[in-house]
Formats: structure tokens, sequence, C-alpha cells
């Protein structure tokens, strides 16, 4: 079957190729077949890729270990779910899946608008063939998962974090977002190729950007809980260089989101846009190459691999056409109206864009300064939590406030007198919740204060707008259902409070302590009481290998009753892990976490506990997040019967 | 075996599905011309000043713009509109 696998690869290669060069060749030359016969290869490709990735898949189900790919990623005792999971749990898998989702992707798009945005489609066409010509021809000429081998008794395994289930949706969802950016660069793209830069490619991409968007964001939120029970070092996100990879292009995505609108309603921002969209794209692919070249230490990353330079040269090749292209529109592309006020709901969007792009700009640096060290330097430095914690209050605070003062400023211009008279509940509430929290001790932290008042100030402007709105128009449903984008876009804004909250409560008041407990022994901690009750030694032997966990079992009091485990597992194979015991509080939505750090010869043990309040509003938010996108995202008849009868009236 | 016919199956089934098309009647792509370009460039102005009455109005009507700023602001925003309206049906008269 790896023959088939390998044909299907090199026929996805040839007709990406073929959509890439004859698309390119019809669209200078206006031929229509040729266009449709490039449309279709694209098409096709998505096809012969599904071939691929069922050969893939059915091998590692079938534990056929005669494939390299499935003896190094799974052994026999692997569920088949996970057995599945090791499809995207190693690096020629997860190109397969990447080339999968552009190609689907690719043919959605170009078979959903090849009547509606002709003009375009025939450049969308060859530049996802481009971009799918790269991902095929990697797979076929450098990473394949298609190499045989003599069948060894058993595979290596997949490692145990990796034996989660949120591993089965949280890469998937990721994927979705990063490739799912090509579809927006692609109509950017075609519309300055073809001069087209009119506002139809903002509206025919504003769905397929926030469907990435959605995928991207809350992929990130699965795997900061990922990290969270099952990794086991008490937090959720280390900033780690491939955790920073996810979140670079979605600040990038957001800012695009917020700055389109200006260019809809005013036709400003065109050039800041097509920025904004080829960033996205190129920090998506940054993101890839950081993951797969090997260049950083990460947990998320994978091992050190031959195809970092061809990535390093596809960025760089992309960056470079991205600049010509906006270089050679730039007087295409510039504003015909200008920024009436400063005191306006589009200079606020503006402020946002800033904000945004300095976040992630921020980031990159942080990124990319301890590989240009090492590369021109030889010296191997690191940039630590300080760094970013710093940058993100300085940037995330006033982004929080921001998105609260700009639902209630006016478009185009607003006086300061009509703004404080809007503003007056919202500041009320947050002063009277930042007078309180003092009151309540709360004022330990400044960040966590100030971040606390700004999202009561944020959550007040919301309702706010809903109660005057619901008067204006009589009915609260109407209200939504008319401009679905605008609310669905407020209840993505009390997910990024919720979220603020979470990581604020989480972080800034979260209580951290190291206790060396022998049996018998107790500890109290924030109203729990922890007794250490005993160890118990739990081995398993496999043909994958033996493995020892040992597992302290500890007795919980006072807020909490019953028992608690948390584990060491040694695995001779794989290494060891840790397995967090974590009791949830849901009345405070905090939680008592606990893990077992290090076995002593006096047969004490070192635990590390921490109580982390609020921190499951963060996954709450997550799920409101995605509520939000989707009340967003649900198709609206009126706009796209607008836009049929918009191109219909341009043909005459 | 199977994998070698079933490859061929797949290969052959891209090359019918790219061929499709050469059998079409028309080589022509439908794309905008200079003509319709100019009338896209109006229906957007007409769009874009259309929807910016609307928000004022709501904007108007919760509060988040007083009389004055309504009455400076809505002039100029009616006459962009009508504008772009003109626009349209002369060229539609052309």
């Amino acid at each position: 079957m790896a023959d088939l696998g390998r044909a299907a690869l090199v026929v996805s290669f040839g007709l990406a190729l073929y959509a890439a060069c004859a698309g390119t060749y019809a669209a200078l030359q206006k031929r229509n077949r040729l266009a449709d016969s490039a449309r279709n290869a694209l098409v096709a490709c998505f096809g012969s890729t599904i071939v691929a990735a069922i050969v893939l898949a059915l091998a590692l189900v079938h534990h056929d270990f005669s494939f390299v790919y499935v003896a190094n990623h799974t052994s026999r005792d692997l569920s088949t779910i996970y057995a599945l999971t090791a499809f995207w749990g190693g690096q020629e898998g997860s190109l397969l899946l990447w080339l999968l989702v552009l190609s689907g992707y690719g043919a959605l798009v170009v078979l959903l608008n090849r009547k509606l945005l002709r003009d375009l489609i025939v450049w969308v066409v060859p530049i996802m063939g481009t971009l799918a010509t790269f991902f095929s021809f990697i797979l076929v000429a450098v990473a394949s998962p298609f190499k045989t081998q003599v069948p060894p008794l058993d595979g290596a395994g997949l490692t145990p974090s990796l034996q989660n289930p949120y591993m089965v949706a949280h890469p998937p969802m990721l994927y979705l977002g990063y490739v799912g950016l090509s579809v927006p660069f692609a109509f950017a793209a075609a519309a300055m190729i073809s001069g087209h830069t009119d506002e139809r490619w903002i509206v025919a991409t504003r769905r397929w950007t926030l469907t990435a968007w959605m995928f991207l964001g809350f992929g990130q939120i699965l795997g900061a809980h990922w990290a969270y029970i099952e990794v086991g070092w008490g937090g959720y996100y280390g900033w780690d260089p491939v955790e920073n990879a996810a979140l670079m292009p979605w600040l990038a995505a957001t800012a695009f989101l917020h700055s389109v609108m200006v260019q809809e309603r005013k036709g400003m921002l065109r050039v800041w846009n097509m920025i904004l969209v080829a960033l996205s794209f190129e920090l998506a692919v940054f993101g890839d190459f950081l993951t797969r070249s090997g260049v950083v230490n990460s947990i998320h990353s994978f091992a050190q691999s031959p195809i970092g330079g061809w990535f390093l040269g596809f960025v760089v090749a992309t960056s470079l056409f991205s600049v010509a292209l906006i270089l050679w529109r730039l007087p295409l592309l510039r504003a015909r109206t200008k920024l009436e006020s400063a005191l306006s709901r589009e200079a606020t969007f503006l402020y946002n864009n800033l904000l945004f792009v300095a976040l992630c700009l921020t980031i990159l640096w942080g990124v990319l300064f301890p590989i240009l060290t090492s590369v021109f330097l030889g010296e191997s430095r690191t940039i630590g939590r300080p760094y970013y914690d710093f940058f993100l209050r300085i940037f995330g605070l006033p982004l929080l406030l921001l998105m609260g003062i700009g639902p209630l400023i006016a478009w185009r211009r607003s006086s300061a007198r009509a703004l404080l008279k809007t503003l007056r509940w919202p500041i009320l509430a947050a002063l009277i919740a930042g007078g309180g929290l003092i009151a309540a001790g709360a004022g330990s932290s400044h960040p966590g204060l100030i971040a606390y008042t700004f999202c009561v100030f944020v959550l007040t402007t919301i309702v706010v707008e809903l109660v005057r709105g619901t008067r204006a128009t009589g009915s609260l449903l109407q209200l939504v259902a008319r401009n679905r984008r605008r609310y669905g876009g407020y209840v993505v804004h009390a997910a990024v409070v919720l979220f603020a909250i979470g990581v604020a409560g989480s972080s800034a008041y979260q209580t951290n302590v190291e206790r060396t407990l022998k049996p018998g022994q107790s500890t109290r901690i924030d109203g729990y009481t922890v007794s250490y009750k005993q160890m118990q030694k739990i081995p398993s032997v496999s043909e994958s290998g033996r493995q020892v966990e040992d597992r302290a079992v500890l007795a919980l009091g006072g807020r909490a009753h019953g028992t608690l485990d948390t584990s060491l597992i040694n695995s001779s194979l794989l290494g060891p892990s840790h397995e967090v015991g974590i009791r949830t509080d849901y009345l405070r939505a905090q939680d008592l976490y606990v893990i077992l750090s290090q076995q002593n010869a006096d047969g004490s043990v070192i635990f590390q506990i921490l109580v982390k309040p609020l921190v499951n509003l963060i996954w709450l938010a997550g799920f409101i997040f995605l509520g939000g996108s989707l009340i967003t995202l649900w198709p609206d008849a009126r706009e796209q019967r607008r836009l049929v009868a918009r191109l219909a009236l341009a043909r005459g | 075996m199977t994998a070698l016919i079933l490859g061929a199956i797949v290969a052959v089934a891209a090359v019918v599905l790219v061929s499709l098309p050469f059998f079409a009647d028309s080589d022509v792509i439908d794309a905008p011309d200079e003509r319709a370009e100019r009338r896209l460039e109006l229906m957007d102005a007409r769009d874009r000043a259309l929807a910016a009455l609307k928000e004022l109005e709501f904007d108007h009507r919760t509060g988040k713009i007083d009389d004055v700023d309504y009455r400076r602001l809505v002039g100029p925003l009616r006459r962009a509109a009508a504008e772009a309206l003109q626009g349209i049906d002369q060229q539609a008269k052309e």
C-alpha cells in the first residue's frame, strides 16, 4: 500500500504544479478553458491527497510497521484513536495533514466562488497551486511518510503526553487555522495581480479569515488546557517559541479582522490590510518553519530535520513576493478618504491595530533573538517569561480598555461630551469594581487590579450596547439577527474578558508552594488540607518497553474532600513524565493542582502545590469564543445577494 | 497489484477531470472590463455611503452621537450617496 501512497502524492504534486503553471498562463492570456482545467487540477489534487491520507491512516490503524513512519510513532498496545492521532504526531504525517487541509481549502474556495468572483479566482488557483506544489514536493522528495523497511516486531510508541484526548483535536484545529490563512492571502494577492482591488475580495474572504482565526484561537485554548493537565509544570502557556508561533498569526489576523471593517466602510487602510493579510500568512508559515526545522528546542517541535532550509527559503520567497506585489500596486491601493477625527470608531480601530501589531512583533523578536544570537554570535541566549509578561501588560491592558471604548464611539466623529455621556455607566461600574477589589485585598497585584477593573468596564459597555440597541430596535433577537457580525463580535469580546479574568486570577493571585512530606504528614494551603497517604509502585511491561508509575495518593480536607493522585512515570523507552492531580472547585472556578516533583531517599516526597483562582474561566472563555465566532460566521443571505447583484450589475 | 490498479485509477480520474474543461464552448474569461470596473467603484461608494448613513442613524438613536454632530455629518453622507447613485444612473444611460 505504500506504493499507492507514494503514487498518490506524486499525482498530487503533478496536479498542483499544473494548477500553478497552467493557471498562471491562463490568467495572463485570459484563456477560459485552460483556467477551468487548472481549477479542476486543484480540486483533483485534493482528491489524490485524500487517497494518500487514507493509505497512511490505514497503515497506522493496522500497525503496519513496514512503514517507517508507523514504526517510529506507534506501537501495538496503542489504541486505535491514538494510533490515528500519530498521523500528526510526527514530521511527515503532519506535513501530509497540512497538504490535505491546504488542498481541501483550495478546492472548496474555487468551487464555491467559481462563478461569483471569476476574475479573482483565475489568479487564486495558481497561487493556491503554488503553495500546494511546495508542500507536495517536500512530501515526495524530502520527507515522505511512505518510506518502507523490513517490519520490526513492534514500534517505538507515541510519547505519553500525546496520548491525551486533547491531542485528537488540538493539532488539526491549529492546522485548519494556520493553513486557512492561505485563503485570504491568495485572494489578496489575486486582487493585486489582477488590479481588481475593489472591496469584493474582502467580502469574499471575510468568512474564510474568520474561520481560520476561529480554529487558530480555539486550537490554542485546547492546547493550553492540554499543557495544563498533561505537561505538569503548573501553567498553561509557557511563551514557548512554538506556542508563540500560533499566537503571532492569530494576533495579526485579529488586527486584520478589525481594520477590514474600516476599509469596508470608509475605503481606508487598504495598504495596511494587504500588509496584515501577508503578515498573518507569513507568520503562519514561519511558525511551521520553527516547528519543523529544529532551530528551537520545544516540547511541541519535531526533531532536527533537513526540511528547515526548504521552509526558510519558502518564507523568504513568499515574503519577497508579498512585498513586491504591495509596492507594485501602491497607486491602486491608496486611500480615497482620510481620518476625520482622532475621536472616532475608525481611529480606535487604528489604535487597536497598532497595539496588536506591536504585541505581535515584540513576541516575534522574543522568538528570533535567541536564534539570531546563536547563528551570528554563537551564543546561547534565551528570552524568558518576564520579557513577554512585561509587553503583554504594556500592550494587552490598553487593548482591553480599547475593547470597551471602541464599540461606544461613533463612526467618523464623536465629541468628547457625547463620549463621556455614553461612557458614564461603564466608568462608574469600573470605579466601583476597582474600589471593591482594593477593599477585598486584590490590590496586591497592580496589573491584576487594573485588568479586573478594565474587564468590568468592557462587560458594562457590552451590556449598555445591548440595552440601547434593544431600545432602539424594540427586540434583542431582531437586533442580533440584523447585525450578527457586530453582536457575535461582542460575544467574542465577552469571551476575551473572561479569558483575561482567568489569566489575571490564575497568574497574579495564584498560590504556589513546595512542600516535602512523609507518609502521614499534612500541609495547609488556602483553606485546603493536603495529606500524603502512601506511594504506590505500578510496574507494567509491554512490547514497547518497561514502565514504572510511582503514584502518590493524597487525602484532601478543608475546602475539598476525598483523595487525589499524582504520578511520576518512568518509561524505559520514552523517559520520565508527570501525571498531575487536579481538584476543581466549580463554585470558585479554581483548581487545587498538585505535582509530584521528586522522591527522596528517606521516603519523603517533594510536592509542588498550587491553588489557581478562576483558571477555569479560561476554558469557559474558549467555548464562548467559539459560540461568538459562529454567530459572526453565520451566512448572511442579504450580504450574498448584494454581492451577486453587484457583480451582475457590473457586467451590465 | 491492487495498489498499482488503485494508483492507475487515481491518475486516470485526475486526467479526466483536468481535461473536461477543454470540451467547453467559450474560451473567454468573463471578467469586468474598464466600464464595469468604474461601475463597481461607484457601487462601492454607494454602498459605503448608505451603510454609513445607516450607522449614523443608529448611533444617533443610541446616543453615541449628539444632535450637533449628527447634523454636521449627515449632509456630506447624503451628498456622497446621491453622487454615487447619479453616477450609476448616468453610466447606465451611456
